[in-house]
């Protein structure tokens, strides 16, 4: 497996994305699913600027990454891959069948949106496409560093 | 004469306060710093953290990390206005020595705040 973790996280790429878990897992290449940083140069660069040079960061549409899961999978080296929301990361789960688990790293405070952990804020439709993706046979957790424990489905939907 | 430059520290955690009580503590200045934390921000909420702690005015963001969220949310805010500033890798000499020059312009004032951060990393031969 070369996609080690397929992560949630609104902040994208940021320090529990490249040394948190990067580190630890020895992530070589980073794929960021985001429509609106794969149509801007500008915040491409800016995301680019916090990662150190041995790992390659891939910026991919939700269509490009569903094109490519297998391309990936395939890399020898170890990958992330990470989305900013839930929708996203159903999208690749749906049409790809590809995505094994999903880690729910972080989903800030909105408008509609009740605390379920101190990281994870959901409204009930996304705690109810969560379930549906774990009813899928997906192994849904979250989990915000890697030395914390993983907090099943079923405790904060 | 122009209003003294804001300095707004923008880390992880609660180093942002602790960096402005250290400051506070060695110079007594304790009206130019702001402390921004990203704690439970997604990027939205920690860009209106932000824009609350410029309130409009010429800063200079002080940033603990050269990537991640608080860099990205300051460089989103400073981009196109020439009143704010963007500094990273804070450290507690670049503070000390930007509270005494905030009559600079904030591109002037973040370079100087870097040049005099950088000349505080030394390993010193026991």
């Amino acid at each position: 497996m070369s996609i080690a973790l397929y992560r949630i996280d609104d902040r994208l790429i940021h320090g529990q994305v490249v040394v948190g878990w990067g580190k630890p897992l020895n992530v070589r290449f980073i794929v960021l699913v985001d429509d609106a940083v794969r149509a801007s140069p500008w915040e491409q660069e800016l995301y680019h600027m916090g990662v150190p040079p041995e790992i390659e960061v891939v910026f991919a549409s939700t269509s490009e990454a569903l094109a490519r899961l297998p391309e990936w999978e395939r890399d020898p080296r170890v990958g992330l891959l990470v989305a900013g929301d839930i929708d996203t990361l159903a999208a690749l789960s749906n049409d790809s069948h590809r995505v094994p688990r999903i880690n729910v790293g972080g989903v800030h405070a909105r408008p509609g949106r009740s605390p379920r952990l101190r990281y994870v804020y959901l409204s009930d439709a996304e705690a109810a496409t969560l379930r549906t993706l774990a009813g899928r046979g997906i192994e849904v957790t979250a989990q915000d560093v890697p030395t914390a424990a993983p907090v099943p489905l079923k405790d904060f939907t | 004469m122009s209003e003294p430059l804001r300095g707004v520290i923008v880390s992880h955690a609660a180093v942002a306060e602790a960096l402005r009580v250290a400051v506070a503590t060695i110079t007594g200045v304790d009206d130019a710093l702001v402390p921004v934390s990203n704690d439970g921000c997604d990027t939205g909420a920690l860009a209106e953290r932000l824009t609350a702690a410029i309130a409009g005015k010429p800063a200079v963001l002080f940033v603990d990390l050269p990537g991640g969220s608080c860099l990205t949310s300051s460089i989103r805010l400073a981009r196109g206005n020439a009143g704010v500033a963007v500094v990273t890798g804070v450290n507690l000499a670049m503070l000390l020595d930007f509270v005494f020059h905030r009559d600079l312009p904030p591109a002037d004032a973040a370079r100087r705040a870097a040049e005099a951060g950088g000349r505080a990393i030394r390993v010193p031969v026991p």
